[in-house]
């Protein structure tokens, strides 16, 4: 037989061939971050069953600069999680009303009024 | 001296070659010319040994899908205009074995299409002299667009799952069985499930995205494998439930 | 060479090979079927057509209307009986592809929906926006893969029928991707390849409509039937070609000049009302509207661009929202490739080549004239279309008289016996392959070969055409063959040579032009499509008849005749227009 296919092979650096493939990898990592943030409030929601003391050092442990550092990359990675997820809700949830396709920048607007208003009510709640 | 575009073309013949290389060809350039007319204009006058896929040239045979420039396209819908000034790269699709210069073994492809059972599967048996089933407009705009695939694997290209796991069952056949699966005529969503809610079929899939930004139909493989990932995910947890009672 | 041994063989995966190849399953699951074809099923050529399919399912319908459109639309040319047959069966046929899964578009209470078309006194259109072609053939492909008998053998280019004993025993391939060649010996063999509009420069045909099966046939024996008749359609884009559906016009597109003037009202096509009235003005028969820009072309009333004279196709009176809704096609295709967006402006459009009316001669049950040989769709002419066929026809037809070729084979295959032992059909084949790998190259290449085909097509057998035209290019075509025999390949290897393919196709074209430039030449009438200037009235008292042309090797074809079928429709004056309404 002639033939001799050729297959060129997946490098590992396939995710940098491409910025949509990059943006991906990010999009990616940044669950780690929201994994991460998750463990932190279970592990606060521990503390503070704990009792005052605990808590107290808890709230401690993470107000140090490597702390607030770590915070601050939560919230700006889960944002970013947030708005990349949101972006793609249309896709996943199609909703049709009287045989017409709802916009899709109406079902992600729903979702950042559904954000706000949570985000709202927890601050309101702790007081601020 | 009219104006001339070069394009840089994967070559690879099985017989000589050991392994692809690239061969650059200079070609008019013409502002109404897609690549294709490039690369019949280099078949026809410069090098009748350049093998690719072609027929309708309006981008609904699906022939024609090749990497151009980094990126899979259909070369009878890529404008040479929109690369004037530059080289052209043009390669075969990606994750797929190359049987011949720019023409790709898309065996794994068509065996693929066919596991996810794409037939109408009705949901009760009508004679034709009864007529046709009804749907209105409305349940036809359900599944319309994912009826629009042209099988021009420029999602296969595009996936990295495809190109990481050879056993992942990939957009265009997901999209297909979910074409089906919501066509108010058909009840074989079930019958779909054993290849669809496999592990090699929609759980393989990590939305990515890719394929839905390179399709040329604006199918949107992509929503369909989730939409479908949140249908199984239901149909499972309802089985949980109320086991025996969904066939 | 390696042998394979089925039941029934089918040529060609378009809509009528795989109707033919589902209708062959069900008749007999028991049946072994080969399946072969130069290309994967879903790029057949069915996938490029637009508007629809008729079939008469409305109240406000009749067959015998269909039946009268259909008769007149073919300048009486078409086989009554067949014509009949067709309109009878169009119906269940399409019915049967909805049943199957195909998004047919619907009214609002959820039936079929139809849409007016050319030289039809009713609408009765059935469509799938303006991609009817399109899910056609990917629902007929998709319901193929149920049938576990349907075996397919995927970019197989097809080079000779085998005929032993005065019967077809199969067909001769050679298998793409690695360069050998097959021989599938089969009882029954039906061809489905397809029409040869790669004849001419400018087409909305893709590059696969090389009349291979129509070539094969021919020399094989059988006559081509009504080779003259080469549809132009009235709105291609200039340059690629591409087609730019009826259906825009059934919708209410209208067709105008330099000077913004509905010129068809000047052609015995009007009045111009603003609505689309039915067989009039932009609704009129293919033939006519060709015609009518030839003669503005003629006056110096067209509108010049690079790439060759036009007339504006003007849809903005639809407006967005019914455009986007049924020719969303239309606008992707005039933005991509004329840079002009319909909603706007007006597209740019000529006629180009685009139907083959002429083809393999089968009778209503698509036998052909060598026992085990079946054809159907584009490739053959059983005939229904005659001079001139109307749009939405041929979605319809292929269905029709692929089911029924399907069928015939699948009858023929079980009351026949196998052919006998293997003999030398299938190695002269070979050979005559191996003599063209060792020629010497020498000045001509195939894409020269071609040019000239297409260029000496289109002067000489165009829309209009005349005694001097038509010698001209029957000799230019002669010369051609005689070149060709010393063609010489440039590309040698075995693994997916299109270099080897696309010069047999020539060999192909070269065969089909000869039968249809001769056959023009002697039809001394105009008629439909065929439109001779120093004949310009249809004859019908010596041409009511199909012309045959039979092969005769590298002499021109011998062209014979053959009455037209007449059951209840005299042959009459065809109206168009106010008049016909």
């Amino acid at each position: 037989m002639s033939r001799r296919p050729y297959m060129r092979k997946v490098e590992r650096s396939w995710w940098l061939q491409h910025p949509r493939y990059i943006l991906y990898m990010i999009r990616e990592l940044t669950s780690l971050f929201v994994g991460l943030y998750c463990a932190l409030l279970a592990v606060g929601l521990v503390r503070l069953s704990q009792g005052h003391a605990a808590w107290d050092g808890f709230v401690a442990a993470f107000s140090g600069p490597l702390g607030v550092v770590f915070q601050l990359l939560c919230l700006v990675f889960t944002t970013y999680h947030s708005v990349t997820w949101f972006a793609l809700t249309p896709k996943a949830m199609p909703l049709m009303v009287k045989g017409e396709p709802v916009p899709g920048g109406v079902i992600v607007g729903a979702h950042y009024v559904a954000w706000a208003a949570v985000s709202i009510a927890v601050l309101i709640g702790a007081g601020i | 001296m009219s104006e001339t575009i070069t394009l840089e073309v994967l070559r690879y013949l099985p017989e000589t070659d050991s392994e692809p290389h690239f061969q650059r060809y200079t070609v008019p350039y013409k502002d109404e010319w897609v690549v294709l007319d490039a690369l019949n204009h280099i078949k026809d006058h410069l090098d009748a040994t350049l093998s690719y896929r072609w027929s309708c040239h309006m981008a609904v045979c699906g022939s024609c899908g090749m990497t151009i420039n980094n990126e899979p396209k259909l070369s009878c819908h890529t404008f040479l205009r929109d690369y004037r000034g530059g080289v052209i790269r043009v390669e075969p699709l990606d994750h797929f074995p190359i049987e011949r210069d720019l023409v790709i073994v898309m065996d794994s492809f068509m065996d693929k299409l066919s596991s996810v059972k794409p037939y109408l599967i009705p949901k009760q048996d009508k004679p034709l002299s009864s007529g046709e089933y009804l749907q209105t407009p409305g349940e036809l705009n359900v599944f319309h667009q994912y009826t629009q695939c042209i099988n021009c694997m420029l999602c296969y290209a595009a996936c990295p799952q495809v190109g990481l796991n050879e056993d992942f069952v990939g957009p265009a056949a997901l999209a297909l069985a979910h074409r089906y699966n919501l066509d108010s005529r058909d009840g074989g969503k079930a019958a779909r499930a054993d290849v669809v809610a496999s592990n090699e079929g929609i759980w393989e899939c990590t939305f990515v995205g890719a394929c839905s930004q390179v399709c040329p139909k604006c199918v949107d493989p992509a929503a369909a494998i989730q939409q479908t990932k949140i249908s199984a995910s239901v149909d499972w947890l309802k089985d949980l439930l109320t086991p025996g009672a969904h066939t | 060479m390696d042998v394979i041994e089925i039941d029934v063989a089918i040529v060609g995966a378009g809509g009528a090979g795989l109707r033919a190849a589902i209708a062959v399953a069900e008749a007999d699951p028991t049946l072994t079927l080969a399946l072969i074809s130069k290309v994967y099923p879903m790029r057949s050529h069915t996938v490029a057509a637009e508007g629809g399919a008729a079939g008469v399912i409305k109240d406000n319908d009749s067959l015998d209307n269909h039946f009268n459109d259909t008769v007149s639309g073919g300048d009486w040319l078409c086989d009554q009986d067949a014509v009949e047959l067709f309109v009878n069966t169009a119906p269940l046929e399409l019915l049967q592809l909805e049943h199957w899964g195909c998004p047919w578009s619907r009214e609002a209470n959820g039936t079929v929906a139809v849409r007016p078309f050319g030289g039809m006194k009713v609408e009765r259109t059935w469509y799938a926006a303006d991609k009817t072609g399109f899910h056609i053939l990917h629902t007929l492909f998709q319901t193929s893969l149920k049938y576990p008998s349907i075996r397919r053998f995927d970019e197989y280019y097809s080079t000779d029928l085998i005929v032993e004993d005065g019967r077809c025993t199969g067909v001769v391939a050679i298998e793409m991707r690695s360069g050998r060649m097959v021989a599938f010996r089969a009882k029954a063999v039906v061809i489905a390849t397809g029409g040869a509009g790669r004849l001419f420069p400018f087409t909305t045909n893709g590059a696969i409509k090389t009349g291979d099966g129509m070539a094969m046939a021919y020399r094989a024996g059988v006559p081509l039937k009504d080779m003259e008749f080469m549809q132009y359609h009235p709105t291609g884009l200039p340059g690629t070609g591409i087609l730019i559906t009826e259906g825009s016009r059934g919708e209410g597109g209208i067709l105008v000049n330099k000077d913004g003037y509905r010129y068809l009202q000047d052609y015995n096509l009007g009045p111009p009302d603003p609505w689309p009235r039915k067989k009039a003005m932009e609704l009129g028969p293919r033939d006519r509207l060709c015609q009518a820009f030839w003669h503005e072309q003629q006056k110096g009333r067209t509108i010049k661009t690079p790439q060759g004279d036009v007339v504006h196709l003007d849809i903005r009176q639809l407006g967005e929202k019914k455009i986007n809704e049924r020719l969303p096609m239309v606008r992707e295709l005039a933005i991509a490739y004329v840079g002009v967006d319909p909603v706007h402006e007006m597209i740019p459009v000529r006629p180009v080549v685009h139907y083959t009316m002429g083809g393999i001669h089968t009778d209503i049950d698509t036998a052909t004239s060598l026992p085990g040989l079946f054809a159907a769709g584009e490739c053959a002419c059983v005939s229904i279309n005659g001079a001139n066929r109307l749009g939405s026809n041929s979605l319809a037809e292929i269905v029709v008289f692929g089911a029924r070729a399907g069928r015939g084979a699948a009858a023929f295959a079980k009351a026949n016996p196998k052919p006998g032992a293997a003999s030398n059909a299938a190695e002269a084949a070979q050979a005559r392959l191996r003599e063209l790998f060792a020629r010497e190259g020498g000045p001509d290449t195939v894409s020269g070969l071609r040019k000239a085909m297409n260029d000496s097509m289109e002067s000489g057998a165009g829309i209009y055409r005349s005694e001097d035209t038509l010698l001209a290019t029957c000799g230019i075509l002669a010369d051609l063959r005689a070149r060709y025999r010393r063609l010489a390949l440039q590309d040698r290897s075995n693994v997916f040579n299109t270099d080897l393919i696309q010069t047999l196709e020539l060999g192909c074209m070269l065969d089909v032009a000869a039968a249809m430039a001769h056959s023009a030449l002697e039809r001394k009438e105009s008629r439909g499509s065929h439109q001779r200037l120093e004949y310009p009235k249809r004859d019908d008292a010596n041409y009511l008849k199909h012309s045959l042309a039979a092969f005769r090797g590298d002499e021109p074809p011998s062209i014979g005749y053959r009455d037209v079928v007449i059951t209840r429709s005299q042959p009459a004056e065809r109206v168009y227009g106010g008049a016909a309404t």
